[in-house]
């Protein structure tokens, strides 16, 4: 296992430049997740570390050794593709020991390898079976499988359970966690699935234009999104947001209405600044009391409700557990509540500690 | 599907027309081939002759230079068709995998040499090879024949490297293989449909090449089979059975070729690969 260190990574295909200045450390053993809408550069980056792709400029290191033109056989480091990558024409055990006998590994060694990987990952019937009578669930434990067996000094992951269904998705991603909390490998995990990267991350990086928004635990970005771009893409509902100018005691919205807030900074007055508010935040009012809000759209989960409703002419979407609102009319009255109220500034950045009680009041 | 007799009886009808249509010309030859001679301007036009007889095919073998024409035909083909096939599989891999400066431009070179006539070149190839002492031998010959066949054979291998996903090789050399490495044991395996295809391609291509052999070739000892198959043809009347005879055999060894092959033809390889 190992440690990987990326120094201002830049990546360019001719003038077209997909990362613009990437750094991060990741520790012996961590599970850091890459996250970002398609295009944002999450697979580029980790096909540099993987070394399918050259470094334009910065560096790479594992274990503090600088592995820019090492070619990605010299690197020790195992990948699960997308699409699993299996070797079409060799058996699953085959599939799985390609590595190792490449490397020369004797013979009985390899096998207790693949025996060892296949009992944890339930393959054994189907060592002798090619790629093709397999299902897709039964693919993706091979990729994981053949990863496994190397004991490489990392693991990266491109997006492995996207070809999934929704089921099996969910029962691979308790695997994937499970079997990291087992062996304690280095991972890098690439999705644009956020629930992917809240449930398995240690520490999730969001990336968004070949740039890194904001590095930290799962729920440090769902609670304290550093970005406009991090609050819409974390958490599902996304976050609702109002756009507004600050004034001395809370946000003029654009329909004119008033949120009040705790303090705003001064040097934002009068300037036009964004309010978040989650939608399992924003309270429905049994009594009537609050703002009156027009109901557009009933989606009933099963777990929960969302809505979608009209708030002085913007779109607000709720999340609520109560299902009496699926008896309620076309008029609801909403209330904001102050101290989930995330504040951005006009560059999008984050302004202040809203999320943090303590700071909002 | 359910669909209607009618349709299917059309569908059938037209299969079967084409059948027909196609196979005709070889029944003709085989029927030519076990024709009589006495027999064959004597009874007007018959399916089948009222007598049949093989002596046409015991005098190709044992009293004409059919043979060596023969052996000769083999050897060319099947080294033009090793030698193309091995140049076509690496430049296609180039083309399919790499992008590099020239790319564009030597697409484009190989685009042009499929353009031109080639009755327009055999001079100039003979200018060539004749001071090379090439002209008149069988290596000549393979040279040429590689030489025109490797551009399309190119172009065939370049797109069944395409429908291999890159994903394969790049797993493999993550797995520790060299990219040749990859490429002999993950990408060729998955190739030999495509292989099989530029083989069989190539090797019917300089099986009945007729004008370069014509053109550069004099006397029996190093004449392809199709040049062969002019000597039936003299001054004064054209022994229609022997080479007829002689057609059905070099026949043969195409057929036997692509029986090997088919296998490899029919063959998707690549199922399981990725998801689908």
């Amino acid at each position: 296992m190992a440690s990987i260190s990326i120094k201002n990574l830049k990546k360019a295909y001719g003038t077209f430049s997909v990362l613009h200045g990437v750094d991060l450390d990741i520790a012996d053993g961590e599970f850091v997740v890459l996250v970002g809408p398609s295009g944002c550069g999450k697979s580029t980056l980790l096909r540099m570390i993987a070394g399918l792709e050259g470094v334009t400029e910065g560096e790479i290191q594992i274990d503090g050794a600088r592995v820019n033109d090492r070619h990605p056989k010299d690197r020790d480091i195992a990948m699960v593709f997308q699409s699993y990558a299996l070797y079409p024409h060799m058996t699953v055990a085959e599939n799985m020991s390609y590595s190792l006998r490449l490397r020369k590994v004797a013979k009985d060694v390899a096998a207790r390898a693949v025996t060892a990987a296949s009992q944890k990952l339930g393959l054994e019937p189907f060592l002798a079976r090619r790629p093709k009578a397999l299902s897709g669930g039964q693919r993706q434990r091979v990729a994981m499988g053949r990863a496994i067996v190397r004991q490489p000094k990392a693991f990266l992951f491109d997006e492995p359970l996207s070809n999934l269904d929704a089921r099996l998705r969910e029962q691979m991603r308790a695997e994937i966690k499970k079997m990291h909390a087992d062996l304690k490998a280095t991972s890098i995990y690439v999705t644009h699935d956020q629930i992917e990267a809240m449930t398995l991350a240690d520490r999730i990086v969001a990336m968004h234009g070949g740039v890194v928004q904001q590095v930290g635990s799962p729920l440090d970005l769902y609670d304290r999104p550093a970005n406009l771009f991090v609050a819409g893409f974390i958490g599902s509902p996304g976050m609702n947001f109002l756009e507004g100018r600050a004034e001395k005691d809370g946000i003029r919205l654009r329909d004119e209405s008033f949120m009040a807030m705790g303090d705003v900074p001064e040097h934002l007055l009068g300037q036009q600044v964004t309010l978040g508010i989650r939608p399992e935040h924003v309270v429905l009012d049994a009594h009537g009391q609050g703002m009156p809000a027009h109901l557009d759209l009933v989606e009933p989960t099963g777990f929960g409700i969302i809505l979608h409703l009209t708030l002085n002419g913007l779109p607000l979407k709720v999340f609520t557990l109560d299902r009496a609102v699926l008896q309620a009319g076309p008029m609801v009255a909403v209330t904001l509540a102050q101290e989930h109220l995330h504040l951005f500034g006009p560059d999008g950045s984050r302004i202040g500690g809203t999320s943090d009680p303590a700071a909002a009041a | 599907m359910q669909s209607g007799l009618l349709p299917t009886i059309a569908h059938r009808l037209a299969v079967l027309a084409y059948v027909v249509f196609a196979l005709f010309p070889l029944f003709w030859l085989l029927k030519v081939s076990v024709t009589p001679n006495d027999l064959l301007y004597s009874e007007g036009v018959r399916m089948w002759p009222s007598a049949t007889t093989f002596e046409h095919y015991a005098h190709v073998l044992r009293h004409s230079a059919f043979p060596t024409f023969f052996k000769n035909s083999v050897i060319v083909s099947g080294s033009t068709a090793v030698i193309v096939t091995l140049l076509a599989s690496l430049s296609g891999y180039a083309l399919s995998r790499f992008s590099f400066r020239s790319k564009y431009w030597i697409v484009a070179l190989m685009l042009l040499t499929q353009m031109f006539p080639l009755v327009m070149l055999v001079a100039p190839i003979f200018k060539i090879l004749s001071p090379l002492g090439l002209t008149n031998s069988l290596t000549g010959l393979v040279i040429v024949y590689s030489a025109f066949n490797v551009p399309f054979a190119t172009f065939l291998m370049q797109s069944f490297f395409d429908g291999i996903p890159k994903d394969l090789e790049e797993a493999a050399m993550i797995d520790g293989a060299t990219r040749f490495t990859a490429f002999r044991q993950i990408i060729l395996p998955l190739t030999l449909p495509g292989i099989a295809a530029t083989l069989g391609f190539v090797f019917t291509a300089a099986w009945s090449e007729l004008l370069f052999a014509l053109m550069l070739i004099n006397g029996n000892d190093a004449a392809t089979f199709p040049v062969g198959l002019l000597t039936f043809v003299s001054k004064f009347s054209v022994d229609f059975g022997q080479m007829m005879a002689a057609g059905i055999l070099a026949l043969i060894p195409a057929g036997f070729f692509f029986l090997l092959i088919q296998r490899y033809l029919v063959q998707g390889l690549t199922a399981g690969a990725v998801k689908g």
